[in-house]
């Protein structure tokens, strides 16, 4: 089975910008406008580049044909991209974790799995229908480099142990559906 | 073929019903504590109706069964863990008098794989176990038409009672308890249902996997496999699975590096691997022929018998 999804990467873009109000957003419209998600902002302000730009890292998900869309449409619109495809994250990792996740401290846990592993967290939901002191479910998305897979997932799954989490993997095993 | 079946609970009395229909003979049936044999064949129904009445097949042994007239034993005793006994016994005494033996139990090729393969080199009685993994499903004999060496990966769905347990719980928004109460009023589950959802009775079943893929380097055992069951899966596990197009399955795996893991994972909610209900499945990862995905009924009294008796037919055959 072919699941769409699964084509959705994660990418970095480096763009340059002019030190000017709105610039910024300016640089952000091509992105929304031609279907990517924007996942996080990487804005370098008092450091500059040699041409006395400021540098700013955009980390995003987009399919592959709407990365290309979205390279040219910053082009497009006069902003410098100085580095673009760098396919810095290319797997995506969902996992469950159940118990007392709150009372675990969440934002905690997240960190923890920032700080352990390479993956980044791009997407949370929580569920908690008996209340969040009682056992919830959290669904997270990571992003983690590609070939770290296995990693990623050995780490998750010491921190799920340490907090005393029940932890739902994927199941990555080759494109398994 | 003349068949000895021990055991007659679910498997073993419908091996015992079918066996004419597939042109063969019993020539002996055994239960936990009394037996029927006769070398021209038993009276099968009127040894089943005894059972019911009066709770023995007949009047003799299960020793007089082991030591009469067949030309397969038919083990269909509980599966049991660590010695594998009494079903090791009765398959080493039908091997060291050079029958053939079709194990219905788990326990001989899940924890003693090496011991079974050495009696069996000893005897000029072959050893099969179809109905070990997946019930009626053609696993291991796909396996080996494919040659064990061409397959790289397997993965899948071995036990239908958690399988059942997460469909319902996701299909109806109810905890695991509930559903659970239900797969015993529905008699899906048994009343100790503890190896169907700490994932015990998968994970034998991959752990038989892994022997016959990779048994000629190493012997696996219940204790090599990582093991998790779905016991306390809460709902909103589930409902956060299925909002994001998933599901959870008690997944088991032999990997390409030859690990055994069985755990509850998430799979996409329409894909080939979320077999709903009590059904099983099995994806075979093959070297030359891409995937192959078996999936059918993985228990049941005459789905079971029915593999049983095609390992019959498949020495008879030779
Ligand atoms: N049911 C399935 O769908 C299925 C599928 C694949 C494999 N299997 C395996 O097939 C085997 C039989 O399963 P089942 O469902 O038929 O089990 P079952 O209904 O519980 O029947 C077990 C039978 O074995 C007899 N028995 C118990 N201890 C014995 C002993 N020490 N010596 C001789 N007989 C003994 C029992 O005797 P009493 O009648 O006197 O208690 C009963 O007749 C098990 O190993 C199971 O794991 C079952």
């Amino acid at each position: 089975m072919s699941d769409s999804t699964d084509e959705v990467r994660a990418y970095t873009v480096r763009l340059e910008l002019v030190d000017e109000p709105g610039e910024l957003l300016r640089a952000l419209h091509p992105i929304a406008d031609n279907g990517g998600n924007l996942l996080s902002i990487f804005h370098e302000r008092g450091n500059l580049t040699p041409r006395g730009h400021i540098p700013v890292e955009v980390d995003l998900e987009a399919t592959p044909e709407r990365f290309e869309e979205i390279v040219d449409a910053l082009r497009d619109a006069g902003i410098n991209v100085i580095q673009a495809g760098t396919q810095h994250y290319s797997e995506s990792l969902t996992i469950v974790v159940s118990g007392h996740i709150v009372d675990t401290d969440l934002s905690h846990t997240l960190s923890r799995i920032q700080e352990s592993t390479d993956a980044t967290v791009t997407d949370l939901s929580l569920s908690a229908p008996e209340g969040t002191d009682d056992v919830s479910s959290a669904r997270l998305r990571l992003a983690a480099e590609a070939g770290a897979t296995d990693a990623t997932l050995a780490a998750v799954r010491d921190i799920a142990h340490e907090k005393d989490l029940r932890l739902i993997e994927p199941l990555t095993a080759g494109d398994a559906a | 073929m003349r068949l000895a079946v021990l055991g007659a609970g679910a498997v073993g009395s419908s091996v015992a019903e079918l066996a004419a229909d597939y042109g063969h003979t019993v020539t002996a049936l055994a239960d936990s504590s009394s037996a029927v044999v006769d070398p021209d064949g038993i009276d099968v129904a009127s040894a089943l109706e005894s059972k019911q009445t009066d709770g023995v097949v007949g009047t003799a042994t299960l020793d007089d069964a082991l030591d009469g007239a067949y030309d397969v034993l038919v083990e269909a005793t509980p599966t049991t863990l660590g010695d594998a006994q009494p079903g090791f016994g009765h398959v080493r005494t039908a091997l060291e008098r050079d029958r053939h033996v079709v194990l219905a139990n788990k326990g001989p090729v899940a924890e003693r794989y090496a011991d079974l393969r050495e009696l069996e080199r000893e005897s000029d009685g072959r050893v099969l176990f179809e109905a070990t993994v997946g019930g009626a499903m053609p696993v291991l004999s796909t396996i080996a038409d494919f040659d064990a060496d061409h397959i790289t990966t397997v993965r899948g769905v071995l036990n239908g009672t958690a399988n059942f347990i997460l469909t319902r719980m996701a299909a109806e928004g109810l905890d695991y308890e509930h559903v659970l109460a239900e797969a015993q009023d529905l008699g899906v589950a048994e009343a100790d249902p503890t190896f169907d959802v700490d994932g015990t009775d998968a994970a034998l079943k991959f752990v038989i996997l892994a022997n016959v893929l990779h048994g000629n380097g190493r012997e696996y055992t219940l204790e090599d496999a990582e093991v998790e069951g779905i016991e306390e899966i809460p709902g909103s596990a589930l409902d956060l699975a299925t909002e994001d197009g998933r599901t959870v399955r008690l997944i088991g795996e032999v990997t390409a590096a030859g690990e055994v893991r069985v755990g509850p994972r998430l799979v996409p909610a329409n894909g080939t691997l979320a077999v709903t209900g009590t059904n099983n499945i099995v994806q075979l990862e093959t070297e030359h022929a891409g995937r192959l995905n078996v999936s059918g009924r993985g228990a049941g009294g005459p789905e079971t018998a029915t593999a049983v008796l095609a390992d019959v037919g498949r020495l008879d055959e030779n």
